[in-house]
């Protein structure tokens, strides 16, 4: 069992599919939060193979295609400090905020680094006594946890130099926002494999019970969407909606307690700002009180400049699952992944750049 | 944002390990994971094991997904 292969032949898929056509009867609309999942979906074609009843529709859950750009902006503006080293995750590079990005201010002699894992910015940080070494905290729950273990260790090694920007963001907080917006209606919902890891299948539960939507928690394999598909379906057939974990092998119900744990007592629950919805109460992540000196915002004086959007984008309503990337008269034109205008260009994860990756709205 | 993919921890030195993954070791964070122990797969997520793969439930959605398509394949 190497975890990766097995979830992947052909012959379990095509029973799964064989399956989801007989079953589906009802005309549905499922929407996968995680933007991980969307690239599965377009990498193996799993919207031609399901039958014309489902509709797939991407969700908001790119945390680099979430950020605002106040906040991209607030990253860029702590790049421009004199010896301030920025440690990010190397997809951050391009994303343009208001009027600049890491790459460029990287170009015009920034200190920029890329790095894979927190543990890296803090092996950084050590090498470089006399910079301030600040890690972008950008990502959901699958990654607080880690920024919130490398805060712990620096505290532990006595590394003084090490901050974070903690830009991290919940999703059950959003999905709830999304669902009060009434813009899209869902008949389920594929919820984030990596994210319920962490949290467990329980955050999920208000989703079924108090919007009536099937919820099901699905891995990134396609064995694993197809599945997931088709339990979505079943509950749909059944006039049920309950939380089901189809990725067993990856999550349990009730998460990973010490990974919980060390993100409760780094950090706290506070409003943040997503593209195209704007502030979401408790759906963001800030340092408790307690671990203020790691905490850039806290510690540096910053002066991000007014926000602009980029004119004639519409990446806030694509996340939203209101738009499609075709919609959007800048999409394959102006817009490409070597000169993003948007985020969802950008991230490998985003809606535009799957749908363009894999030619859907492209025309031709 | 969220990927993580499954590794082999070859060896565990305190709160890290040697990891495997397509022939190549690569050192991870067991922070998250203290239960791991050599032999098992996580899901590794930026350096860090954020979950112990679970065998016994992976082997049972395979019997699932093989009985689904038995099944169809009979009609």
């Amino acid at each position: 069992m190497k975890y990766i292969t097995e979830f992947r032949r052909s012959e379990l898929a095509e029973g799964l599919i064989s399956h989801i056509k007989r079953s589906s009867k009802t005309p549905a609309r499922f929407m996968e939060f995680c933007g991980g999942h969307t690239v599965t979906i377009f990498r193996y074609g799993i919207r031609q193979v399901l039958p014309q009843n489902i509709e797939m529709v991407s969700g908001p859950g790119c945390p680099i295609c979430v950020t605002a750009n106040a906040d991209l902006d607030k990253a860029f503006a702590l790049a421009q400090i004199p010896d301030v080293i920025i440690a990010t995750f190397g997809d951050m590079l391009k994303v343009p905020g208001s009027r600049s990005s890491l790459q460029k201010i990287k170009a015009e002699g920034a200190g920029v680094m890329t790095v894979y894992s927190t543990m890296d910015a803090l092996k950084a940080a050590e090498d470089n006594p006399d910079k301030p070494v600040v890690f972008l905290g950008i990502g959901f729950e699958t990654t607080a946890p880690t920024v919130a273990a490398s805060i712990l260790q620096a505290e532990e090694r006595g590394i003084k130099n090490y901050y974070v920007l903690s830009l991290h963001k919940l999703c059950p907080p959003v999905i709830r926002a999304l669902l009060d917006a009434g813009e899209v209606e869902l008949g389920g919902l594929v919820c984030p494999g990596h994210v319920s890891t962490i949290i467990g299948s329980h955050p999920w539960e208000f989703i079924a019970n108090e919007y009536g939507i099937p919820c099901v928690v699905s891995g990134f394999e396609p064995l694993d969407i197809l599945q997931c598909v088709d339990m979505l379906v079943e509950q749909v057939e059944k006039g049920q909606s309950k939380v089901e974990i189809a990725y067993r092998r990856g999550v349990r119900p009730e998460g990973n307690r010490q990974a919980l744990k060390l993100m409760e007592q780094v950090f706290e629950p506070c409003p943040a700002r997503w593209r195209g919805m704007g502030e979401v109460a408790d759906s963001g992540l800030k340092l408790r009180e307690k671990y203020r000196r790691f905490d850039a915002e806290a510690n540096f004086e910053l002066k991000p400049g007014p926000v602009a959007e980029p004119a004639g984008c519409i990446c806030g309503d694509i996340l939203r699952g209101v738009k499609k990337p075709a919609d959007c008269p800048l999409f394959g034109k102006v817009c490409l992944p070597e000169s993003p205008v948007g985020p969802c260009m950008v991230s490998s994860e985003g809606s535009c750049s799957a749908y363009y990756l894999y030619g859907e709205g492209r025309g031709g | 944002m969220c990927l993580a993919i499954p590794v082999l921890i070859k060896s565990i030195d305190d709160k890290e390990a040697e990891a495997e993954i397509g022939g190549i070791t690569r050192r991870i964070s067991l922070r998250l994971t203290p239960e791991a122990k050599v032999g098992d797969y996580v899901l590794v997520h930026t350096g860090y094991a954020i979950n112990v793969l679970d065998q016994e439930q992976a082997e049972e959605t395979l019997a699932l997904l093989r009985e689904i398509a038995e099944a169809e394949e009979a009609g």
